[in-house]
């Protein structure tokens, strides 16, 4: 496998345009989570033009609902969960002004448009390899929406944290490259 | 009549639910390994090593296997010359499945009502199926079933008129257009007969089979086999990413049916294919 791309958070233009999907990336900065729950209630707020409970410009949102801390650890198993239920949030996210998402499988058209509009990254981790990407997570506290459990919000510091680049700002997409490559007719 | 307490099932509950969350079954772990021999793109591979190092690190009992540690699917045995004393079976199943997973930091995942959608914060109330059986034992299958495969699965009240080639075209199809979502390599589990519900019931059961195993009847344990062949044939790959390895195996299980019905139905399992038992 090619050697990984290190990422800082947060993330400029310059640096996402570089991306092509199937690039391996290493993330290291500050991350924000939500999923479903917590989408729902931001894409309110953006809505009513009113202030998000965190600044997400530049940021990356991490689709995941961790399993609880045991006592000295910074959290839980912390995979991602799949990307596709964000779809009908996720552009408006983007206009918000983050830079993108990590979580597993395919995002669909409006998201990859969004995703060329605003120069931003779609990133897939591991789906199941949560106890693996918990190791890159040292930081973790809930920042907004506590009641929603563990689809509150948090804010992750995070090192080295693996993933792939799997739908770029120019439109290329790993999914389907890589179905194409290794597809048996 | 042999008795069995309450307290004991709870107990037992509890602990299936820490073991099956943390220590992946031996055949998965193999299965792993062989697809990492068959594996070709080097992302798959990676993807395959990455789960293996997993599942390594979750064996130590800190964190679980996924962050989703799922919905508490139980399959019952009950013996019908058991007796249940001391409190409620259903009720000593769900104090099991909320002590396991407060003590075992499992993931709670399930809401009171799908619409109004608040969480009961306990992981309850599992879902039961309980067979009566011949004997005085009580055997308990804990499946946890993740949200992320159990929404690619499927049912489909097919034509008689399709045949088996009708079932493998459903399958491969529903595989096909899950892609990366149900977290693949994917085990998929396929019910064939029945009714509505239980075709759906079929799939499910049919997963608790330990990978590598073939339907007991050689023209199912064919249709196993070709239906793997050419899953793994649609590029699909780990996660989705490209890659030979998408399914480590396809489980069948059938049951007769009307003879104007044939229902079909699909069942997705996640690579992280966590199931225990226990016998009381």
């Amino acid at each position: 496998m090619a050697e990984a791309i290190r990422i800082k958070t947060p993330l400029s233009d310059e640096v996402i345009k570089k991306l092509k999907a199937g690039d391996n990336v290493l993330i290291t900065g500050l991350l924000y989570t939500a999923r479903d729950a917590a989408h729902k209630k931001m894409v309110e707020l953006i809505e009513k033009n009113e202030p998000l409970p965190v600044d997400i410009s530049g940021h990356l949102i991490y689709y995941v609902g961790p399993s609880p801390a045991r006592p000295g650890q910074a959290i839980g198993s912390a995979g991602p969960t799949t990307s596709m239920r964000m779809d009908p949030y996720a552009p408006t996210v983007l206009a918000a002004g983050s830079k993108g998402m990590i979580g597993k499988g395919e995002m669909g058209p409006g998201v990859a448009k969004a995703l060329q509009e605003h120069s931003g990254v779609y990133l897939a981790a591991v789906g199941g390899a949560a106890a693996l990407i918990a190791r890159s997570i040292k930081k973790s506290r809930v920042v907004a929406w506590e009641e929603l459990g563990a689809e509150a919000i948090r804010e992750m510091e995070v090192e080295d944290f693996p993933a792939v680049v799997a739908q770029d700002s120019h439109g290329g997409n790993i999914f389907n490259q890589g179905r194409e490559q290794y597809q048996i007719d | 009549m042999r008795e069995i307490s309450a307290e004991k099932i709870a107990e037992t509950v509890a602990e299936l639910c820490v073991t099956a969350n943390y220590q992946l079954g031996e055949d998965v772990v193999d299965a792993l390994k062989k697809g990492l021999e068959k594996e070709e793109s080097p992302t798959g591979r990676a993807i395959l090593e990455q789960l293996l190092e997993n599942a390594k690190i979750s064996s130590e009992g800190v964190f679980p296997l996924c962050q989703d540690t799922g919905f508490s699917v139980f399959f019952l045995e009950l013996g019908q010359d058991a007796r249940i004393v001391g409190g409620d079976l259903n009720e000593a199943i769900n104090e099991g499945v909320r002590n396991g997973y407060t003590d075992g930091y499992l993931r709670k995942s399930i809401l009171a009502d799908p619409i109004k959608r608040v969480n009961t914060k306990d992981n309850t109330p599992a879902v039961i199926w309980t067979d009566i059986v011949p004997g005085d034992q009580l055997k308990i299958t804990l499946a946890p079933k993740g949200g992320g495969s159990e929404n690619m699965s499927e049912v489909a009240m097919l034509r008689p008129a399709e045949g088996a080639e009708g079932v493998v075209r459903f399958v491969v199809d529903k595989v096909s257009r899950a892609g990366g979502n149900p977290c693949p390599p994917v085990v998929v589990g396929v019910g064939i007969g029945g009714t509505f519900e239980k075709v759906a019931w079929l799939a499910k059961k049919s997963l608790l089979r330990p990978i590598g195993s073939r339907h007991s009847d050689p023209f199912y344990a064919d249709m196993e086999e070709e239906i793997l062949t050419k899953v793994n044939k649609l590029g699909i790959g780990p996660q989705g990413l490209g890659g030979r390895v998408t399914a480590l195996d396809v489980h069948i299980e059938v049951h007769p049916c009307h003879i104007a019905s044939f229902p079909a139905s699909v069942n997705m399992q996640c690579h992280a294919d966590r199931h225990k038992s226990a016998i009381l």
